[in-house]
């Protein structure tokens, strides 16, 4: 059986060193070995994305990732979201308008939006739709999320 | 998923080398949202997963008039779309790269996975073989080059001999006067397989009234892409008619054999052929008189 492997990389800022095997998923090691439960596994297979980070830059499915693709990479999680000050404004904005119920898949929605909104501050509805699609919510319908990005887009500009 | 081993060469030599060496239980990674998910649900299994992504010729999009456009074969599809040059020249390859899967998938997945990974239904093929695509191949005997329509043999099956890599998709420069564009139907609006696709591009005389020549391809409705000889070859020297586009479309449903599958059944497919065959060679020929 293949050792573990020494992986260097960012994440959300920190320098951060683990070891793994090579077919662990980024998720997995987010989640177990280095204690970041708040990215969440629904499917497992890159079609629900609820385990959405951002890996150099752009938003990925850490389930279809390899952890030892991480070396080197710099990684932002939902917990690299919010500031010490405070609640990101998209994830004040998920509260304020009840853009959630039971919560799984609201991380992946607000690294996603937020990446959205960090990239264009001015996505419409539509845009912001489109954007989203790789993420499903079983509970709200979509429409209370879709207003709580649009909600926060208005206040990050003001 | 079952233990692998994880290497990354940094050149095409190293990545030839270890996957001759492995063999047939070496898989090359690019985006891997495909092979993770087959490694995982055991329809396919490997040993040693080679990461192609620090290979510089594998990661790189370039375009030069004389050149065409390169396609290093693990790009992700963002890096396509977002491509001021792919975008001027190729939309044809944008309507493709910008609808494959998910935000977070484009930000992975590659043109050259979408090849390798051979389905029936992939949505960047038809589009690189009606723009006349040519696949470079490297391996331990050497380089090889392929058209694309050449390079699937089955369902998840391609030309590649162990040992062999996919390095790039070479796109020529698009003629004077030429268009292209993809569609699919699914059934909903975003993340779907192809119930059916069709990639079309044509090349017009210079009042834009006459095809020079035109190329077609099919998704999901065989077990490989299919390259619409016929069909394609049909429309050489006609008038841009709705009649020449008709008669191109059924010799398109002629070449459609489809199977019933839970995403649709032969009759639809086959149907989905003709109209979107009929829409995509009236949008590349908009695209080739610069109206959109």
């Amino acid at each position: 059986m293949p050792g573990l492997v020494h992986v260097s990389t960012t994440i959300n800022g920190n320098p951060t060193d683990f070891l793994c095997e090579p077919r662990q998923s980024l998720l997995e090691v987010l989640r177990d070995t280095l204690g970041m439960t708040g990215t969440k596994e629904g499917c497992n297979d890159g079609n629900c994305g609820a385990c959405t980070v951002v890996f150099d830059g752009r938003i990925i499915t850490s389930c279809l990732a390899l952890a030892v693709e991480a070396q080197g990479k710099e990684i932002t999680t939902i917990e690299g979201v919010a500031s010490p000050e405070g609640l990101h404004p998209v994830q004040q904005a998920f509260l304020e308008n009840a853009a959630l119920q039971c919560g799984i898949c609201t991380p992946g929605f607000i690294v996603a939006s937020k990446a959205l909104l960090d990239r264009e501050p001015d996505a419409d509805e539509g845009r912001i739709r489109h954007w989203l699609a790789g993420n499903l919510c079983r509970c709200t319908g979509y429409d209370k999320i879709v207003r709580a990005v649009l909600d926060a887009e208005t206040k990050m500009k003001a | 998923m079952e233990a692998i081993e994880y290497t990354t060469p940094k050149t095409i030599g190293e990545a030839v080398a270890v996957m001759a060496e492995k063999g047939d239980r070496a898989r090359a990674l690019a985006g891997g949202t495909d092979l993770l998910v087959q490694l995982r649900g055991g329809r396919r299994s490997a040993d040693l997963v080679v990461d192609v992504k620090d290979i510089p010729e594998l990661n790189q999009v370039t375009y030069s008039a004389a050149e065409g456009l390169t396609i290093g074969a693990a790009t992700p599809c963002y890096q396509i779309y977002q491509s001021p040059e792919v975008a001027a020249h190729y939309p044809g390859l944008v309507d493709a790269a910008s609808l494959i899967g998910s935000i977070q998938i484009q930000g992975r997945a590659s043109l050259g996975g979408n090849l390798c990974n051979a389905a029936p239904s992939a949505d960047a093929i038809p589009p690189m073989i009606a723009m006349g695509g040519v696949a470079n191949i490297a391996g331990p005997n050497g380089n090889r080059q392929l058209a694309v329509e050449d390079f699937c043999t089955g369902p998840g099956r391609n030309v590649l001999e162990p040992g062999e890599i996919l390095v790039s998709i070479n796109i020529p420069t698009p003629a004077a006067n030429s268009g292209a564009n993809y569609l699919r139907f699914i059934p909903r609006n975003e993340m779907d397989i192809a119930v059916a696709g069709v990639g079309s591009a044509v090349v017009l005389d210079a009042s834009g009234q006459n095809f020079v020549s035109a190329r077609i391809a099919l998704a999901s409705v065989a077990p490989t892409p299919v390259f619409c000889r016929e069909a394609s070859a049909s429309l050489a020297g006609k008038p841009v008619s709705e009649e020449s586009i008709e008669a191109a479309a059924q010799l398109a449903m002629a070449d459609a054999k489809p199977i019933n599958d839970m995403r649709g059944t032969i009759r639809q497919r086959v149907h989905l052929v003709g109209v979107l065959t009929r829409r995509t060679l009236n949008t590349a020929v908009k695209r080739a008189r610069g109206e959109e």
